[in-house]
């Protein structure tokens, strides 16, 4: 009943070598990997371009410059209609028509692929129950608020039984509620329907969610692996420490102990091992002349940790940062990029 | 903008069975259906913009009763007794289902704005089928506001004449077509629709004026022949004046005056020739339309 062809590949991405160029700038710079069937998958690139390039590559929409990928066992440029028929996409920005009903987009969307017309009720039906919006079908969607619209659009890029669904952005610019409510519905979607999900996002928190993440720094892919082995690898808890001078105590942690802070939010942090252990060390030697410590934060690696073991920034900072990343990106490209 | 509330996310009904769906190959009989439901799309759309429907139709209404009676004693000398709105009344008909079908083609720019063009674009089907559906989607469209003005034909003392009511029709139809491929040939290269709305002016206008809407196409001074022969609303105007004509009971010497039909050097176009000049133009431009469409990424 899933459809397709018979031989149904083991992964449901495979993306070789892939390339994009930009004039000079080159947004993705030969990365690899692959994506298992019914995996939950999370791309993140806080710094740039490169992970939209990438989703556009994978969806058809922007052919590659050199590389292959394949999605559902087709190949993205030679295959381009099959990939069609067997991904559902849910864009970063809007793509509902507004004037039509909840039902109307769906019926269009089940139109243009060709879904069978006795199923269009039942599946439409299935759909929007599982994002909470059956009873607001006949309801214009110029009437309906901003989460309620990301959910439509999922619930429309369902439509068609996709066995791999792209969200770009899911969560984007949503209150806390509808982030988790929708979190919900991908996991619960992930259990119900045999389905792949491959998704970009820059919440970090919501990152944990995905069965494995990919993180991509300046066009290339720096880390790949499950959330929570990411976590471990970094091997380092996280001290934040608030005093009223940060560049004294930043002085004084180098001076004392060797370590390497940075500012970060208002203030200085860094990363041990055993971070619970360091922090009885750091008050029996912190000099009277260092400016007073007025709270300390022990943390267990978070993904941000991740990130920023992996890039040298955390992602806050990478986002305040995307104009000057940009400039660098370039600079690298001129002095050839990096490989991995 | 959003009066809705936010539903707190339950857990929704377990449902029993998951439904699901395979997306066929593409082919004919999907084309079809991918044209069917972009064609209804413009109604539906059409049907729940009711301003739209009095906005388009306000100006031609200016032209034929405002116009069309205010000179109706100046130009009275050279009509031969035939009022003006009836002389001017095809013409009328003619830039109605014009200025519609230009709104029509419209609604890819807006498409492309508001992000929904990107839904139909990575849609399983081909260009061609979106491109076809809303040209026949904006004819209907512009047919239907040609027929709520053949409903006042009688207003401009045109008679009900089932025959020529019929003609009316298919011409207008034709035309509604012809206009729209030109429209979405324009608008698809188009990324806003204010520069739409702009390119839109300088074209309709001119075209309008030029097509002999409101003069017969004889006796004009040199440059104006040239670009009235140019223009493609000149054969859709033309025939349907004839068909009018047909069914008014008048003297020939008015018939002489007001229906010279179209020359070109000295010889007159059969309307059939004209009727298939719009077709034509019609199709080339539908071509180059999906043709151009189908380069946009």
């Amino acid at each position: 009943m899933t459809g397709g062809n018979g031989n149904q590949p083991s992964a449901a991405i495979e993306v070789r070598g892939l390339v994009k160029n930009y004039d000079q700038v080159q947004a993705v710079k030969g990365v690899e990997f692959e994506v298992a069937t019914g995996e939950v998958f999370g791309f993140l690139d806080p710094n740039g371009a490169g992970k939209t390039t990438t989703i556009n590559m994978l969806c058809t929409l922007v052919k590659p410059t050199a590389g292959s990928a394949s999605v559902a066992g087709h190949d993205v440029v030679r295959e381009r209609d099959d990939v069609r028929r067997n991904i559902g996409l849910v864009f970063q920005d809007p793509t509902l028509d507004g004037y039509l009903t909840a039902a109307q987009n769906l019926q269009l969307h089940a139109e243009l692929y060709g879904v069978r017309s006795d199923l269009v009720n039942p599946r439409m039906e299935q759909v929007m129950s599982m994002v909470g919006l059956w009873d607001r079908k006949d309801s214009s969607v110029n009437t309906f608020s901003g989460g309620m619209r990301r959910r439509l659009e999922i619930a429309r890029g369902l439509m068609h039984s996709p066995r791999v669904l792209f969200l770009d952005e899911p969560t984007i610019g949503l209150d806390p509620q509808t982030r988790r409510s929708i979190w919900t519905y991908i996991r619960e979607l992930k259990e119900r329907e045999e389905i792949t999900i491959f998704m970009t996002t820059h919440y970090m928190d919501e990152a944990e969610w995905c069965d494995r993440i990919a993180i991509m720094d300046h066009g290339e892919i720096v880390a790949l692996d499950a959330p929570e082995t990411l976590k471990a690898g970094v091997g380092t808890d996280r001290v934040t420490i608030h005093t009223d001078d940060d560049d004294a105590t930043i002085a004084a942690l180098a001076d004392q102990f060797g370590i390497e802070a940075r500012k970060s939010e208002g203030a200085v942090s860094f990363g041990v091992p055993g971070g619970e252990e360091f922090v009885p060390r750091l008050f029996l030697n912190w000099d009277s002349a260092n400016p007073p410590i007025k709270a300390v934060n022990v943390a267990r690696p978070t993904l941000d940790d991740v990130f920023m073991s992996y890039t040298g920034s955390t992602i806050r900072d990478a986002e305040e940062d995307a104009g000057r990343a940009r400039s660098r990106r370039m600079m690298q490209v001129m002095h050839g990029g990096g490989r991995r | 903008m959003s009066t809705a509330t936010e539903h707190t996310t339950t857990a929704p009904a377990p449902a029993p069975e998951v439904v699901r769906v395979t997306v066929p190959k593409r082919s004919f009989g999907s084309e079809l259906r991918a044209i069917r439901i972009v064609w209804r799309r413009e109604l539906i759309r059409y049907r729940s913009d009711r301003l739209r429907m009095v906005t388009t139709l306000v100006q031609p209404f200016l032209f034929l009763f405002v116009l069309g009676s205010g000179l109706q004693r100046l130009a009275s000398a050279g009509t031969h007794g035939v009022s003006l709105r009836t002389f001017i009344y095809p013409g009328i008909l003619c830039i109605a289902v014009m200025f519609t079908a230009m709104f029509s083609a419209a609604s890819i720019v807006w498409d492309r704005e508001f992000g929904f063009l990107r839904e139909m674009m990575v849609a399983p089907v081909r260009r061609s089928s979106i491109v076809i559906g809303k040209c026949l989607g904006g004819a209907s469209v512009a047919s239907i506001q040609g027929v709520i003005v053949i409903c006042v034909a009688g207003l401009a003392g045109v008679p009900y004449a089932p025959l020529m009511i019929l003609g009316i029709f298919v011409l207008q139809l034709l035309l509604a077509f012809s206009i729209t491929a030109f429209g979405v040939m324009i608008a698809v290269r188009i990324k806003q629709m204010q520069s739409f709305m702009g390119v839109m002016q300088m074209i309709v206008t001119p075209m309008f004026f030029i097509s002999g809407a409101l003069f017969p196409p004889s006796g004009l001074p040199g440059w104006l022949a040239v670009l009235n022969r140019l223009d493609p609303l000149t054969y859709a105007v033309d025939p349907m004046r004839r068909l009018v004509f047909n069914h008014l009971s008048i003297s020939p010497a008015a018939r002489a005056a007001l229906d010279p039909g179209v020359t070109w050097w000295g010889w007159r176009v059969p309307s059939l020739l004209e009727v298939g000049m719009v077709v034509a133009l019609g199709l080339v431009m539908l071509g180059i339309a999906i043709w151009q469409f189908s380069r946009t990424e």
